[in-house]
């Protein structure tokens, strides 16, 4: 790792006017990812500004019946809640779903939305990637890309957002709350969250410089059956190569997002109304525009057949 | 740039922690930036200086000599480092040593000695739950840990209906050992010690 001076704060609000003050800092949460890439030299932020202990860490009952997430939510307890759980079981089972015991303990709920592709050349800094240095190409294009994305990419970049949570949250609506260091807040619906790679791969999300997510907004519960399949190379502590996260209703209608296949949990609601045509149909539709390349065009089959059987589940 | 001056920092809007940063100079254009903390381990406080890069499994090992924790992968992929904080375990080698003031850390140095030893190691022990036993000490924190998630409520992907508490199969234990990989394949009977101990707890 580079070097780096370090600060604790008791507050996201401290931490977003620490960062203004501190070019070059980054917020350290569990660090899971943000430390993993330091040791890589792909992440060098000259200051640290621990967010660990600023609170945050609850998940509260609103006014409408949703739920606030904050941002500090380890995985493990956001997974384990008896409401999410019970209400909200597509978020509980991305969860459970992802990383490691170890890691799920330490992991947050922003971290999770914020963390970076698993792109092999991405985290090989001797190979070319716009991502980490825009302009310098990208060696998955024409490289062993397997895993990487079949739509919404460019010719800039090819990464996927790895993430289950994501995927969970974006079939149930999520908005992303945030503060920047005047003390203005915003909502993001999860939907505008994310940016595809188009000409700069180096930006993932709409998040301003220093604005920090304070929490995450569900909506009240939509009822449903939850559904997340995950299919991988291994049966554990894998990376999803598909994922489908559902919500299905009893009408026949539902809500599907797909992780793995974009740099973002990738969701049309348009294209949402021919579910009850089948999954060859819907995936039609919700895939239409894909560029695979050659290594990594079985996902698409994959995405019908794991539909398919996602879909088979509501008639159970 | 060489700079000689002690930097204090000091979080203003709420009362507590003070953090002693100080800048020294080791070459023209280094940095070097250390860091005063204390880090309670295995229920003992220890005053340490070290660099804000040194992560917690370094701490341990290297400043603190408790060389039981594993470094297997340092990208918190093998779980050779786990490691229980607050009663929660956690890959040691994804955090830093300055992110656990003011915790409780045990290592497997604190879980059980040879002649005290602890439910866990007597079961790997019995069971034969490792050839080269470099990832078991991790194995042993992680299977406490996980005891005690199981017990806390915590469901697994395994789990056919998260919202009530499981029966613990095979299964739901390899599932919460995942994140312990080991290279010489001891993972039937790592199971079966867990599963031993697990039951035994039932019994209780």
């Amino acid at each position: 790792m580079k070097a780096f001076t370090y600060e604790r704060v008791h507050s996201l609000a401290e931490a977003a006017i620490a960062a203004a003050r501190h070019p070059g800092a980054k917020f350290l949460a569990g660090g899971t990812n943000l430390l993993d890439l330091m040791k890589l030299q792909i992440e060098t932020p000259v200051h640290l500004i621990d967010i660990g202990k600023a609170g945050m860490n609850t998940i509260v009952t609103t006014a409408n019946g949703g739920l606030r997430i904050g941002a500090l939510v380890s995985n493990t307890n956001l997974a384990a809640d008896l409401r999410i759980r019970n209400d909200y079981g597509v978020l509980s089972r991305a969860l459970l779903a992802g990383a490691s015991g170890q890691l799920r303990n330490k992991a947050t709920t922003a971290g999770n939305l914020l963390q970076r592709t698993r792109c092999p050349y991405f985290y090989d800094t001797n190979q070319q990637c716009n991502k980490r240095i825009p302009g310098s190409g990208c060696a998955a294009i024409g490289g062993f890309s397997k895993q990487l994305a079949v739509i919404g990419s460019s010719e800039q970049c090819i990464a996927t957002h790895p993430g289950d949570m994501p995927v969970a949250m974006r079939v149930l609506d999520a908005i992303i709350e945030t503060i920047n260091p005047k003390g203005k807040t915003r909502s993001i619906p999860i939907a505008e969250f994310y940016h595809l790679p188009g000409q700069t791969p180096h930006i993932e999300t709409v998040l301003q410089q220093h604005e920090i997510i304070t929490s995450v907004l569900l909506p009240p519960p939509a009822g449903g059956k939850h559904i997340y399949y995950k299919v991988r190379d291994r049966a554990s502590f894998a990376f999803a190569l598909v994922s489908v996260a559902a919500i299905l209703f009893k009408d026949g209608t539902g809500r599907i997002a797909v992780g793995g296949v974009a740099a973002k949990p990738w969701r049309i609601e348009a294209a949402e109304e021919t579910l009850n045509q089948g999954a060859a149909a819907f995936s039609a539709q919700l895939m239409s525009g894909a560029q695979p390349t050659p290594e990594n065009e079985f996902k698409l089959k994959l995405i019908e057949q794991t539909l398919s059987a996602v879909l088979n589940e509501q008639k159970d | 740039m060489i700079l000689s001056t002690a930097v204090i920092v000091t979080t203003t809007l709420t009362s507590g922690t003070i953090n002693h940063l100080s800048e020294i100079a080791a070459a023209p254009g280094h940095q070097l930036t250390e860091s005063v903390m204390s880090l309670s381990v295995n229920g003992v406080k220890h005053a340490l200086k070290m660099d804000t890069r040194t992560t917690l499994l370094d701490a341990l090992r290297e400043h603190l000599n408790l060389t039981g924790t594993k470094k297997g992968c340092d990208h918190g992929q093998c779980g050779a480092c786990t490691v229980i904080v607050n009663g929660q375990r956690i890959n040691s080698c994804l955090t830093l040593a300055l992110q656990h003031e003011g915790d409780e850390i045990t290592t497997i140095e604190g879980l059980g000695t040879p002649e005290k030893l602890h439910p866990m190691q007597a079961a790997f022990i019995r069971h034969d739950g490792y050839q080269c036993g470099y990832c078991t000490p991790g194995q042993i924190c992680s299977a406490v840990a996980v005891l005690e998630e199981i017990k806390g409520g915590i469901p697994s992907h395994v789990s056919n209906d998260i919202t009530v508490t499981q029966e613990v199969s095979n299964m739901e234990l390899r599932e919460r050992m995942s994140g312990n990989i080991c290279r010489c394949g001891a993972y039937s009977n790592i199971a079966e010690a867990i599963t031993e101990v697990y039951t035994h707890s039932q019994k209780q």
